[in-house]
């Protein structure tokens, strides 16, 4: 009986913890699809309405939606795709090989993990427009191209999961360097490219400090610039607001939920042997 | 061509007499390893060291720079609008870290021995961790809101008096950390949840022959057993909350709101940088964020670190 009891608690307490943790979503969706004046008289309205057609329209005639979401996709899919090719190759390479200076490499990487990324945002700023890069994609894309987080943590499965019998196998079957890589080393490492793929996505996706400093054209932003500029401008108009926070959220929980599994499973393991 | 595979670590590993090569025959791994360490050099070392240059400089960003010396330094340690946005930064850090760890690891034991479900509560946990900051803080700011706000109807209904929340400097506090806990408890909780999966079974059935009850068996085998985990969860919880910036500008603004209160160190230095074009005065503020972050780091190495590490 008491057992029981101890188990119905522990349920209760992980279920509201759940619902909390979810609430936002919920009301997020409420005050999408209802008026500011629904939402805003007392007792609030608790159930979803029928606005969220002119919900929606109000934003995409208050801001340019649809381009911002485009920047977006295009700095969150490229950043990840050149991340995976160049951190893999790094991660290999410092994992199943030895060459002069690859400790002093190795120590090199790991300190740049400690630097705070905005101490450097006024030269990087300066270092942008002496390329001509102030206000374009480049650079967001290109100074997150590589990093040290995703070549360790990569490099850590790559000695773990490739035993070194198969790299010298695949050499004397007369792989080359990138043949091993290609052949051996990316098809093994499929669940921890998912995982460092998904958390580079992810990043990207919400990134907001650095394009905010360096995306200054207000016709040319990112989402996350092009939602909080929104909210500055109409911040009154909550329900038009908080639809365009809907419709940011929407594609990377939908991307977030088809990989949740293999996600938390990479987040996890990143941690505990770290 | 050739490869040098690492051999594998074994005691029997047999000598084998290597010719030396010269470093050039290795350029393959180079080319491997330089897109990283060339755009480290160009987007993080240099930025880095003209930083800290910066920082013993005047400059707006078209006139020449002058040299200062300590200038911006003995600047900063009179700028009592700096030490504002060191103590709110310290105050939310403390605010939002210390509910969302201990809220994380009442979860993940509770989620350590529920077996139902737990798939369904770990991605329910994990899914405020990947929402955009922006949105969140949009959200929040609105829950929050004065008026007609979710919290102010809440209240409401059970009787109590509005409260002004995002219009009074603790109100803006306990919205801020909120948002925190919210987006941050559920990572913790399933990181922790890793750390106790990983405690060999053995020793809690040792404990449990020995008669240890339940309080017991958490002091003396979970918790220091989970001590690396908790560690790990301190250090990146420091490192993020002392660079707090998106949820506090989205939520008041630039200004900090009302009585700056909601103001923080990394806020500071974008108003001085990009908004004064102060640049001088900004390095000196990211260079004693970044000793402030190391300074924190290492009390928490000493704290949680301690002794019984190797």
């Amino acid at each position: 009986m008491r057992w029981q009891w101890r188990r119905v608690t522990l349920h209760v307490v992980l279920a509201l913890a759940a619902v909390l943790s979810l609430f936002p979503f919920y009301w997020t969706l409420v005050m999408a699809t209802n008026t500011t004046a629904d939402i805003y008289r007392f007792p609030p309205k608790f159930t979803l309405g029928s606005q969220l057609d002119d919900n929606i329209r109000a934003v995409l005639d208050n801001v340019a939606f649809f381009q911002s979401m485009g920047n977006t996709v295009i700095v969150a899919v490229s950043t990840t795709l050149l991340v995976l090719f160049f951190d893999s190759l790094a991660a290999f390479t410092f994992a199943k090989f030895r060459f002069p200076g690859r400790n002093a490499l190795f120590v090199i990487l790991l300190a740049t993990m400690l630097l705070p990324a905005q101490l450097g945002a006024i030269p990087q700023f300066q270092t942008m427009a002496a390329f001509g890069w102030v206000g374009s994609l480049k650079a967001l894309i290109i100074p997150a191209a590589a990093n040290a987080f995703g070549i360790f943590w990569l490099r850590q499965y790559f000695s773990s999961s490739i035993h070194d019998e198969l790299v010298e196998a695949a050499t004397l079957d007369g792989c080359g360097f990138l043949g091993v890589y290609r052949h051996v080393a990316l098809p093994s490492a499929r669940p921890a490219l998912a995982f460092l793929g998904i958390f580079t996505f992810v990043a990207s996706w919400n990134d907001y400090f650095w394009p905010l400093v360096v995306l200054t054209n207000p016709d040319h932003l990112t989402l996350q610039v092009a939602l909080s500029s929104l909210n500055r401008s109409h911040g009154v108009d909550y329900s038009m607001v908080m639809t365009g926070a809907l419709m940011a959220m929407v594609p990377l929980i939908v991307v977030f939920i088809v990989f949740a599994r293999q996600f938390i499973k990479g987040a996890t393991e990143g941690a505990v042997r770290g | 061509m050739t490869l040098t595979a690492t051999s594998p670590a074994k005691a029997s590993r047999p000598l084998k007499p290597r010719r030396r090569r010269s470093v050039w025959s290795y350029w393959r791994f180079y080319l491997a390893l330089s897109p990283f360490y060339l755009l480290f050099l160009i987007f993080g070392l240099y930025p880095m060291a003209s930083t800290i240059l910066l920082g013993f400089q005047k400059w707006d960003g078209f006139t020449p720079r002058t040299f200062v010396g300590l200038q911006n330094f003995a600047f900063l340690l009179e700028d009592s609008t700096f030490w504002l946005a060191l103590k709110n930064t310290v105050v939310l850090f403390f605010m939002s870290t210390v509910p969302t760890l201990a809220i994380a690891l009442v979860l993940a034991v509770m989620l350590n021995s529920a077996v139902r479900f737990s798939s369904v509560y770990r991605i329910a946990y994990f899914i405020p961790n990947i929402t955009s900051l922006v949105a969140a803080a949009i959200f929040f700011a609105a829950v929050f809101s004065t008026n007609f706000g979710l919290i102010n109807s809440g209240l409401r209904a059970l009787g109590i008096a509005a409260q002004d929340w995002l219009g009074e400097p603790w109100g803006i506090k306990i919205a801020i950390s909120t948002m925190i806990v919210w987006q941050w408890a559920g990572y913790n909780t399933i990181i922790y949840l890793a750390g106790l999966q990983a405690i060999p079974r053995e020793q809690y059935e040792a404990a449990k022959v020995d008669g240890a009850g339940a309080v017991r068996t958490f002091f003396s085998i979970t918790l220091p057993q989970l001590r690396p985990v908790v560690l790990f969860t301190v250090v990146t919880s420091t490192i993020g909350g002392l660079q707090t910036f998106t949820e506090p500008q989205v939520m008041v603004g630039n200004t900090g709101g009302v009585g700056q209160s909601g103001l923080t160190i990394v806020m500071y230095f974008y108003q001085q940088a990009f908004l004064n074009n102060d640049y001088g005065y900004a390095a000196a503020i990211a260079l004693s964020i970044f000793m402030l972050v190391l300074l924190f780091t290492a009390i928490n190495w000493k704290l949680v670190g301690g002794r019984g590490k190797q």
